[in-house]
């Protein structure tokens, strides 16, 4: 199924050249300018994609979910925080296969924080993803949100969880 | 060819964890390349479908148009409308942030473009279902909440820092 998906978008690949094409048989004028922009990011893009997949596939088969829940179920206070933070940059995969491990740390009592910490990081904090960052909106702007987001996702983990445990007056 | 010195260092940085995986376990490196491979193919024809936006984008849509949405005179209206489209859309990070790059390169603000590919990664609205059925209610309204306002403050300092 999965290489059905792959075949059609090339195949959506094929008709979206062709339709470019004729749309710069309209406009000959821009169609200078519409090359440029993009063999440059295709260029730019072809530089660094290769290394990026490398190191996702490095991460992918090196960091399994089971060490990554053993550190995580074990951890607390301030340092809890900041692994929590830093385990959820490391494995590779969509969020969702994140989701049932959160699940059996919660049951097996992980803080909620941590858990929050750790998911958020999943989501916005992958390394390969950072080059990418770093490659089209600079150092500056990568490295400014990068320590943005981990203060705020601590901080936020915190306060979530306060709610969290919260007890619920209204429905008992 | 003009070669980039984030270009040199992204690939030596690539490079030098693959030596050192290869020294660490030669079987699994092997397999990580093949993943690394079937990775690739997978997001090229989305990561060429990006291009081809990306230079659509800079061709005819001029830089004030752009601004006028989501520069620096659109303001806070600006910021929470991209926020929302990058909460909704559903983009491989990796190929969101050359988008993103061209929105900058074309008359947009800090602020909008930090929102935008903020929400995109830490709001998941398509796995939004599963995250309720497996983690419950609570849990994910919290999470996926919090982060929205999370990236709009991570966005707005932005904003203020990088000016």
């Amino acid at each position: 199924m999965k290489k059905d998906n792959i075949l059609k978008e090339y195949l959506i690949l094929a008709v979206i050249t062709a339709v470019t094409i004729g749309v710069f048989s309209f406009y000959p004028q821009k169609s200078t300018l519409f090359e440029k922009n993009f063999l440059n990011y295709l260029v730019q893009m072809l530089q660094i994609f290769p290394a990026v997949m490398v190191l996702s596939g490095l991460l992918k088969v090196f960091v399994s979910k089971d060490i990554v829940g053993k550190y995580l179920g074990k951890t607390s206070g301030f340092r809890g925080l900041i692994i929590a933070v830093l385990l959820g940059t490391l494995p590779e995969g969509p969020l969702y296969i994140a989701f049932p491990l959160v699940k059996e740390l919660r049951e097996k009592g992980a803080k909620i924080s941590n858990l929050i910490v750790f998911l958020s990081a999943w989501a916005c904090i992958k390394i390969p993803q950072e080059l990418v960052e770093f490659k089209f909106l600079g150092l500056k702007f990568m490295a400014l949100r990068l320590s943005l987001t981990i203060i705020f996702v601590i901080i936020m983990g915190l306060i979530a969880e306060k709610i969290y445990e919260r007890p619920e007056r209204h429905k008992a | 060819m003009k070669v980039s010195s984030t270009t040199i260092i992204i690939n030596a940085f690539a490079l030098l964890f693959l030596i050192l995986a290869f020294i660490k376990d030669k079987r699994k490196s092997k397999e990580a390349l093949k993943v690394a491979l079937k990775s690739f193919l997978n997001i090229l024809p989305k990561t060429i479908m990006i291009i081809f936006a990306i230079g659509y984008l800079l061709t005819f849509i001029p830089p004030s148009a752009i601004a006028k949405f989501v520069g620096e005179q659109a303001g806070f209206g600006g910021t929470i409308a991209i926020s929302l489209l990058g909460a909704v859309l559903f983009i491989p990070s990796v190929i969101s942030f050359p988008l993103a790059g061209s929105f900058l390169q074309n008359g947009a603000s800090v602020t909008s473009v930090a929102a935008f590919i903020t929400t995109l990664t830490m709001i998941g609205f398509v796995t939004l279902p599963l995250e309720i059925k497996i983690l419950g209610k609570k849990f994910a309204a919290l999470r996926n909440g919090f982060s929205y306002i999370v990236a709009l403050l991570i966005s707005f300092l932005m904003g203020v820092i990088l000016r």
